[in-house]
Protein backbone atom coordinates (compact mmCIF):
# COMPACT_ATOMS: atom_id res chain seq x y z
CA UNK A 1 0.00 0.00 0.00
CA UNK A 2 2.17 2.82 -1.24
CA UNK A 3 1.69 6.10 0.55
CA UNK A 4 2.49 9.53 -0.82
CA UNK A 5 3.17 11.77 2.14
CA UNK A 6 2.87 15.32 0.78
CA UNK A 7 3.47 16.71 4.26
CA UNK A 8 6.95 15.17 4.58
CA UNK A 9 7.50 14.89 0.79
CA UNK A 10 8.05 11.14 0.93
CA UNK A 11 6.92 8.17 -1.12
CA UNK A 12 6.93 4.94 0.87
CA UNK A 13 6.69 1.57 -0.83
CA UNK A 14 6.74 -1.97 0.51
CA UNK A 15 8.67 -4.78 -1.20
CA UNK A 16 8.39 -8.37 -0.05
CA UNK A 17 10.92 -11.14 -0.76
CA UNK A 18 9.00 -14.41 -0.90
CA UNK A 19 10.09 -17.98 -1.53
CA UNK A 20 10.88 -21.38 -0.05
CA UNK A 21 12.85 -21.85 3.16
CA UNK A 22 16.64 -21.49 2.92
CA UNK A 23 16.31 -20.05 -0.59
CA UNK A 24 18.27 -16.86 0.16
CA UNK A 25 15.67 -14.18 0.97
CA UNK A 26 17.43 -13.01 4.12
CA UNK A 27 20.79 -13.22 2.31
CA UNK A 28 19.46 -10.75 -0.29
CA UNK A 29 18.60 -8.25 2.44
CA UNK A 30 21.88 -8.80 4.25
CA UNK A 31 23.78 -8.01 1.06
CA UNK A 32 21.79 -4.82 0.46
CA UNK A 33 22.42 -3.84 4.08
CA UNK A 34 26.17 -4.39 3.70
CA UNK A 35 26.51 -2.53 0.43
CA UNK A 36 24.24 0.48 0.87
CA UNK A 37 25.70 3.56 2.58
CA UNK A 38 24.65 3.67 6.25
CA UNK A 39 23.22 7.17 5.69
CA UNK A 40 20.67 5.79 3.23
CA UNK A 41 19.45 2.77 5.10
CA UNK A 42 18.02 1.97 8.50
CA UNK A 43 18.64 -0.96 10.78
CA UNK A 44 18.22 -4.52 9.55
CA UNK A 45 15.62 -5.97 11.89
CA UNK A 46 15.44 -9.76 12.00
CA UNK A 47 12.77 -11.61 13.91
CA UNK A 48 14.44 -14.99 13.78
CA UNK A 49 14.65 -18.21 15.78
CA UNK A 50 17.77 -19.10 17.76
CA UNK A 51 19.01 -21.01 14.73
CA UNK A 52 18.64 -17.87 12.58
CA UNK A 53 15.65 -19.15 10.64
CA UNK A 54 13.24 -16.30 9.96
CA UNK A 55 10.35 -16.54 12.40
CA UNK A 56 8.27 -13.53 11.41
CA UNK A 57 10.18 -11.27 9.03
CA UNK A 58 13.37 -9.36 8.27
CA UNK A 59 12.98 -5.65 7.62
CA UNK A 60 15.28 -3.12 6.01
CA UNK A 61 14.30 0.42 5.04
CA UNK A 62 16.34 1.90 2.16
CA UNK A 63 16.23 5.46 0.85
CA UNK A 64 16.83 5.36 -2.87
CA UNK A 65 17.08 9.10 -3.39
CA UNK A 66 14.82 11.93 -4.49
CA UNK A 67 12.50 12.13 -7.47
CA UNK A 68 10.64 15.35 -8.19
CA UNK A 69 11.32 16.51 -4.66
CA UNK A 70 9.97 13.34 -3.06
CA UNK A 71 12.25 11.15 -0.99
CA UNK A 72 11.66 7.55 -2.18
CA UNK A 73 11.86 5.07 0.65
CA UNK A 74 11.54 1.34 0.09
CA UNK A 75 10.70 -0.96 2.95
CA UNK A 76 12.21 -4.38 2.21
CA UNK A 77 10.67 -7.37 3.98
CA UNK A 78 11.31 -11.09 3.85
CA UNK A 79 8.83 -13.73 4.95
CA UNK A 80 9.56 -16.98 6.77
CA UNK A 81 9.94 -19.61 4.06
CA UNK A 82 9.04 -22.63 6.13
CA UNK A 83 5.58 -23.99 5.41
CA UNK A 84 4.81 -24.06 9.15
CA UNK A 85 4.78 -20.25 9.36
CA UNK A 86 2.07 -19.50 6.83
CA UNK A 87 0.00 -17.40 9.24
CA UNK A 88 2.82 -14.93 9.84
CA UNK A 89 3.92 -15.07 6.20
CA UNK A 90 0.51 -13.94 5.07
CA UNK A 91 0.53 -10.95 7.42
CA UNK A 92 3.65 -9.54 5.80
CA UNK A 93 1.92 -9.38 2.42
CA UNK A 94 -0.55 -6.82 3.72
CA UNK A 95 -0.15 -3.60 1.78
CA UNK A 96 2.61 -4.95 -0.49
CA UNK A 97 3.61 -2.88 -3.55
CA UNK A 98 6.08 -5.23 -5.20
CA UNK A 99 7.23 -8.84 -4.85
CA UNK A 100 10.49 -10.67 -5.46
CA UNK A 101 10.15 -14.44 -5.55
CA UNK A 102 13.51 -15.94 -4.56
CA UNK A 103 13.64 -19.45 -5.96
CA UNK A 104 16.28 -22.01 -4.99
CA UNK A 105 17.79 -23.24 -8.26
CA UNK A 106 18.76 -26.66 -6.94
CA UNK A 107 16.97 -29.52 -8.69
CA UNK A 108 15.89 -31.11 -5.43
CA UNK A 109 14.19 -27.84 -4.36
CA UNK A 110 11.87 -27.69 -7.37
CA UNK A 111 8.92 -29.00 -5.41
CA UNK A 112 9.52 -26.55 -2.55
CA UNK A 113 9.73 -23.70 -5.09
CA UNK A 114 6.49 -24.68 -6.78
CA UNK A 115 4.72 -25.09 -3.44
CA UNK A 116 5.89 -21.67 -2.29
CA UNK A 117 4.83 -20.02 -5.57
CA UNK A 118 1.38 -21.55 -5.25
CA UNK A 119 1.24 -20.41 -1.64
CA UNK A 120 2.12 -16.87 -2.76
CA UNK A 121 -0.74 -16.83 -5.30
CA UNK A 122 -3.13 -18.21 -2.68
CA UNK A 123 -2.13 -15.75 0.04
CA UNK A 124 -2.32 -12.81 -2.37
CA UNK A 125 -5.75 -13.93 -3.52
CA UNK A 126 -6.96 -13.99 0.08
CA UNK A 127 -6.20 -10.26 0.29
CA UNK A 128 -7.87 -9.72 -3.08
CA UNK A 129 -4.54 -8.93 -4.76
CA UNK A 130 -3.79 -10.17 -8.27
CA UNK A 131 -0.14 -11.07 -8.61
CA UNK A 132 -0.28 -10.81 -12.40
CA UNK A 133 -1.22 -7.13 -12.14
CA UNK A 134 1.49 -5.93 -9.82
CA UNK A 135 5.26 -5.42 -9.88
CA UNK A 136 6.66 -8.93 -9.63
CA UNK A 137 10.16 -10.25 -10.33
CA UNK A 138 11.56 -13.78 -10.04
CA UNK A 139 15.11 -14.39 -8.86
CA UNK A 140 16.76 -17.77 -9.46
CA UNK A 141 19.29 -17.97 -6.65
CA UNK A 142 22.23 -20.33 -6.03
CA UNK A 143 23.20 -20.44 -9.71
CA UNK A 144 26.74 -21.38 -8.67
CA UNK A 145 25.75 -24.78 -7.28
CA UNK A 146 26.52 -27.86 -9.40
CA UNK A 147 22.97 -29.20 -9.03
CA UNK A 148 21.32 -25.98 -10.23
CA UNK A 149 18.53 -26.69 -12.74
CA UNK A 150 18.72 -25.05 -16.18
CA UNK A 151 16.95 -21.67 -16.39
CA UNK A 152 14.57 -22.98 -19.06
CA UNK A 153 13.33 -25.67 -16.68
CA UNK A 154 12.91 -23.21 -13.81
CA UNK A 155 11.07 -20.78 -16.07
CA UNK A 156 8.74 -23.52 -17.31
CA UNK A 157 7.96 -24.63 -13.76
CA UNK A 158 7.77 -21.32 -11.91
CA UNK A 159 7.26 -18.55 -14.44
CA UNK A 160 5.30 -20.08 -17.34
CA UNK A 161 3.28 -16.88 -17.80
CA UNK A 162 -0.36 -15.98 -17.78
CA UNK A 163 -2.74 -15.20 -20.61
CA UNK A 164 -3.08 -11.56 -21.66
CA UNK A 165 -6.70 -10.89 -22.52
CA UNK A 166 -6.45 -7.07 -22.71
CA UNK A 167 -6.06 -6.48 -26.47
CA UNK A 168 -4.18 -3.19 -25.92
CA UNK A 169 -1.42 -5.17 -24.23
CA UNK A 170 -1.23 -7.90 -26.86
CA UNK A 171 2.01 -6.81 -28.47
CA UNK A 172 5.49 -8.24 -28.32
CA UNK A 173 7.34 -6.66 -25.40
CA UNK A 174 11.05 -7.45 -25.17
CA UNK A 175 12.55 -8.33 -21.82
CA UNK A 176 14.92 -5.40 -21.17
CA UNK A 177 17.21 -7.64 -19.13
CA UNK A 178 17.53 -10.60 -21.52
CA UNK A 179 18.33 -9.98 -25.18
CA UNK A 180 16.21 -12.05 -27.53
CA UNK A 181 13.58 -12.87 -24.90
CA UNK A 182 10.14 -11.34 -24.52
CA UNK A 183 7.99 -10.54 -21.53
CA UNK A 184 4.84 -10.52 -23.65
CA UNK A 185 4.56 -12.68 -26.75
CA UNK A 186 2.17 -14.82 -28.72
CA UNK A 187 2.36 -18.55 -28.03
CA UNK A 188 2.42 -20.99 -30.98
CA UNK A 189 -1.15 -21.89 -30.00
CA UNK A 190 -2.27 -18.31 -30.62
CA UNK A 191 -2.88 -16.90 -27.15
CA UNK A 192 -0.84 -14.01 -25.78
CA UNK A 193 1.31 -14.78 -22.75
CA UNK A 194 3.03 -12.50 -20.27
CA UNK A 195 5.83 -13.52 -17.92
CA UNK A 196 7.59 -11.78 -15.09
CA UNK A 197 11.13 -10.73 -15.64
CA UNK A 198 13.73 -12.90 -13.95
CA UNK A 199 17.29 -12.68 -12.69
CA UNK A 200 20.00 -15.21 -11.99
CA UNK A 201 21.72 -14.73 -8.66
CA UNK A 202 24.29 -15.96 -6.22
CA UNK A 203 23.01 -13.89 -3.33
CA UNK A 204 25.72 -15.02 -0.94
CA UNK A 205 28.29 -13.27 -3.18
CA UNK A 206 25.91 -10.42 -4.00
CA UNK A 207 25.58 -11.44 -7.66
CA UNK A 208 22.19 -10.41 -9.02
CA UNK A 209 20.97 -8.91 -5.74
CA UNK A 210 20.96 -5.28 -6.86
CA UNK A 211 19.82 -6.15 -10.39
CA UNK A 212 16.74 -7.73 -8.84
CA UNK A 213 16.11 -4.87 -6.43
CA UNK A 214 16.61 -2.29 -9.17
CA UNK A 215 14.15 -4.02 -11.48
CA UNK A 216 11.36 -4.43 -8.96
CA UNK A 217 11.83 -0.90 -7.58
CA UNK A 218 11.58 0.55 -11.08
CA UNK A 219 8.39 -1.39 -11.70
CA UNK A 220 6.90 -0.06 -8.45
CA UNK A 221 7.87 3.55 -9.18
CA UNK A 222 6.58 3.28 -12.74
CA UNK A 223 3.29 1.91 -11.44
CA UNK A 224 3.04 5.04 -9.32
CA UNK A 225 3.79 7.43 -12.17
CA UNK B 1 -7.67 -3.26 -5.29
CA UNK B 2 -6.11 -1.40 -8.15
CA UNK B 3 -2.44 -1.02 -8.87
CA UNK B 4 -0.66 1.68 -10.77
CA UNK B 5 -1.44 4.42 -8.29
CA UNK B 6 -0.68 5.17 -4.71
CA UNK B 7 -3.22 3.65 -2.37
CA UNK B 8 -3.54 6.80 -0.33
CA UNK B 9 -1.93 10.13 0.36
CA UNK B 10 -1.34 12.35 3.34
CA UNK B 11 -1.34 16.11 2.79
CA UNK B 12 -0.06 19.08 4.79
CA UNK B 13 -3.69 19.88 5.68
CA UNK B 14 -4.17 16.34 7.01
CA UNK B 15 -1.00 16.72 9.02
CA UNK B 16 -2.13 20.03 10.58
CA UNK B 17 -5.54 18.64 11.53
CA UNK B 18 -4.10 15.44 12.99
CA UNK B 19 -1.32 17.22 14.83
CA UNK B 20 -3.89 19.50 16.45
CA UNK B 21 -5.87 16.53 17.74
CA UNK B 22 -2.78 14.70 18.95
CA UNK B 23 -1.20 17.76 20.54
CA UNK B 24 -4.31 18.21 22.67
CA UNK B 25 -4.29 14.52 23.55
CA UNK B 26 -0.64 14.62 24.64
CA UNK B 27 -1.31 17.61 26.89
CA UNK B 28 -4.46 16.11 28.41
CA UNK B 29 -2.98 12.65 28.95
CA UNK B 30 0.51 13.89 29.87
CA UNK B 31 2.01 11.44 27.40
CA UNK B 32 5.35 12.00 25.67
CA UNK B 33 4.84 11.10 22.09
CA UNK B 34 2.15 9.95 19.66
CA UNK B 35 2.90 8.28 16.35
CA UNK B 36 0.58 7.36 13.53
CA UNK B 37 1.60 4.24 11.60
CA UNK B 38 -0.27 2.78 8.66
CA UNK B 39 -1.30 -0.87 8.64
CA UNK B 40 1.49 -1.83 6.26
CA UNK B 41 4.11 -0.49 8.67
CA UNK B 42 4.86 2.96 7.29
CA UNK B 43 5.27 5.87 9.64
CA UNK B 44 2.78 8.61 8.79
CA UNK B 45 3.52 11.29 11.36
CA UNK B 46 4.88 11.92 14.86
CA UNK B 47 3.80 14.48 17.46
CA UNK B 48 5.48 15.36 20.77
CA UNK B 49 9.00 14.35 21.78
CA UNK B 50 10.83 13.20 18.68
CA UNK B 51 11.88 9.55 19.14
CA UNK B 52 15.57 8.86 19.69
CA UNK B 53 15.20 5.37 18.26
CA UNK B 54 14.86 4.14 14.66
CA UNK B 55 11.31 5.28 13.94
CA UNK B 56 11.04 3.33 10.66
CA UNK B 57 11.94 0.05 12.33
CA UNK B 58 9.64 0.90 15.21
CA UNK B 59 6.74 1.53 12.79
CA UNK B 60 7.23 -1.77 10.96
CA UNK B 61 7.33 -3.72 14.23
CA UNK B 62 4.24 -1.89 15.47
CA UNK B 63 2.22 -2.92 12.42
CA UNK B 64 3.48 -6.50 12.71
CA UNK B 65 2.62 -6.54 16.41
CA UNK B 66 -0.89 -5.35 15.67
CA UNK B 67 -1.40 -7.77 12.79
CA UNK B 68 -0.16 -10.73 14.83
CA UNK B 69 -2.48 -9.79 17.68
CA UNK B 70 -5.42 -9.48 15.27
CA UNK B 71 -4.84 -13.08 14.30
CA UNK B 72 -4.52 -14.14 17.93
CA UNK B 73 -7.84 -12.41 18.61
CA UNK B 74 -9.51 -14.36 15.83
CA UNK B 75 -8.16 -17.64 17.16
CA UNK B 76 -9.95 -17.03 20.46
CA UNK B 77 -13.14 -15.92 18.76
CA UNK B 78 -12.73 -12.12 18.87
CA UNK B 79 -12.76 -10.00 15.72
CA UNK B 80 -9.70 -8.01 16.84
CA UNK B 81 -8.00 -6.40 19.81
CA UNK B 82 -8.51 -2.71 19.24
CA UNK B 83 -5.93 -1.65 21.82
CA UNK B 84 -2.68 -3.22 22.97
CA UNK B 85 -0.64 -2.25 26.00
CA UNK B 86 3.04 -2.94 26.59
CA UNK B 87 4.36 -2.03 30.00
CA UNK B 88 7.99 -1.27 30.72
CA UNK B 89 9.78 -0.26 33.89
CA UNK B 90 9.96 3.41 32.92
CA UNK B 91 8.41 3.67 29.46
CA UNK B 92 5.18 2.10 28.30
CA UNK B 93 3.22 2.11 25.09
CA UNK B 94 -0.42 1.90 24.19
CA UNK B 95 -1.46 1.06 20.64
CA UNK B 96 -4.94 1.70 19.29
CA UNK B 97 -6.61 0.83 16.03
CA UNK B 98 -7.98 3.82 14.12
CA UNK B 99 -10.70 2.98 11.61
CA UNK B 100 -8.89 -0.26 10.56
CA UNK B 101 -6.60 2.02 8.56
CA UNK B 102 -3.85 3.25 10.85
CA UNK B 103 -2.49 2.58 14.32
CA UNK B 104 -2.04 5.26 16.96
CA UNK B 105 0.99 4.55 19.14
CA UNK B 106 1.28 6.45 22.41
CA UNK B 107 4.52 6.48 24.41
CA UNK B 108 4.33 7.56 28.01
CA UNK B 109 6.33 7.29 31.22
CA UNK B 110 5.72 7.27 34.97
CA UNK B 111 4.59 10.92 34.97
CA UNK B 112 1.14 9.75 33.95
CA UNK B 113 -1.00 6.66 34.43
CA UNK B 114 -2.42 4.06 32.08
CA UNK B 115 -5.90 5.00 33.29
CA UNK B 116 -5.55 8.64 32.30
CA UNK B 117 -4.02 7.78 28.93
CA UNK B 118 -6.83 5.32 28.17
CA UNK B 119 -9.46 7.80 29.31
CA UNK B 120 -8.23 10.47 26.90
CA UNK B 121 -7.51 7.99 24.14
CA UNK B 122 -11.10 7.08 23.36
CA UNK B 123 -12.22 10.52 22.15
CA UNK B 124 -8.94 11.04 20.32
CA UNK B 125 -9.34 7.79 18.39
CA UNK B 126 -12.88 8.80 17.41
CA UNK B 127 -11.67 12.15 16.07
CA UNK B 128 -8.79 10.54 14.19
CA UNK B 129 -11.14 7.90 12.77
CA UNK B 130 -13.24 10.65 11.20
CA UNK B 131 -10.16 12.25 9.60
CA UNK B 132 -8.84 8.95 8.28
CA UNK B 133 -12.23 7.87 7.00
CA UNK B 134 -12.25 11.05 4.87
CA UNK B 135 -8.66 10.48 3.74
CA UNK B 136 -9.57 6.91 2.78
CA UNK B 137 -12.47 7.88 0.54
CA UNK B 138 -10.76 10.54 -1.54
CA UNK B 139 -8.44 9.92 -4.49
CA UNK B 140 -4.85 9.09 -3.55
CA UNK B 141 -3.69 12.30 -5.19
CA UNK B 142 -5.44 15.47 -4.09
CA UNK B 143 -6.54 17.93 -6.78
CA UNK B 144 -3.49 20.25 -6.87
CA UNK B 145 -1.21 17.23 -7.14
CA UNK B 146 -3.08 15.41 -9.90
CA UNK B 147 -0.41 16.05 -12.53
CA UNK B 148 1.70 12.97 -13.22
CA UNK B 149 3.79 12.64 -10.10
CA UNK B 150 6.59 10.58 -11.54
CA UNK B 151 5.67 10.75 -15.20
CA UNK B 152 8.54 10.72 -17.70
CA UNK B 153 11.13 10.28 -15.02
CA UNK B 154 12.73 7.07 -16.31
CA UNK B 155 16.09 8.77 -16.32
CA UNK B 156 15.70 9.96 -12.74
CA UNK B 157 14.65 6.49 -11.65
CA UNK B 158 17.73 5.04 -13.37
CA UNK B 159 19.94 7.56 -11.59
CA UNK B 160 18.70 6.34 -8.23
CA UNK B 161 20.52 3.07 -8.85
CA UNK B 162 23.85 4.37 -10.11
Amino acid sequence: MSMINYASREINCKLVYYGPGLGGKTTNLEHVYKKVAPSTRGKLISLATETERTLFFDFLPVDLGTIRGFKTRFHLYTVPGQVYYNASRKLILKGVDGIVFVADSQVDRMEANAESMQNLYDNMAEYGYDLTKMPFVVQYNKRDLPNAAPIAELQAALNPGWEVTDTTRQRVTPDPYHAGENLVEQAPTGEWIERSTYFEAVAINGDGVFDTLRAVSKLVLKALS
Amino acid sequence: MSYGAASWSFTSEDQSAIHQVLQRFLTDSQSKCAMVVDRSGQLVTTVGDQPRFDAQAFASLTAADFSANDQLARLIGETDFNTLFHQGERESMLLADVARRVILVVLFDNKTTLGLVKLKLKGTVEQLAQHFATIGTRPARPEPERRPLLGNVDEEIDKLFQ
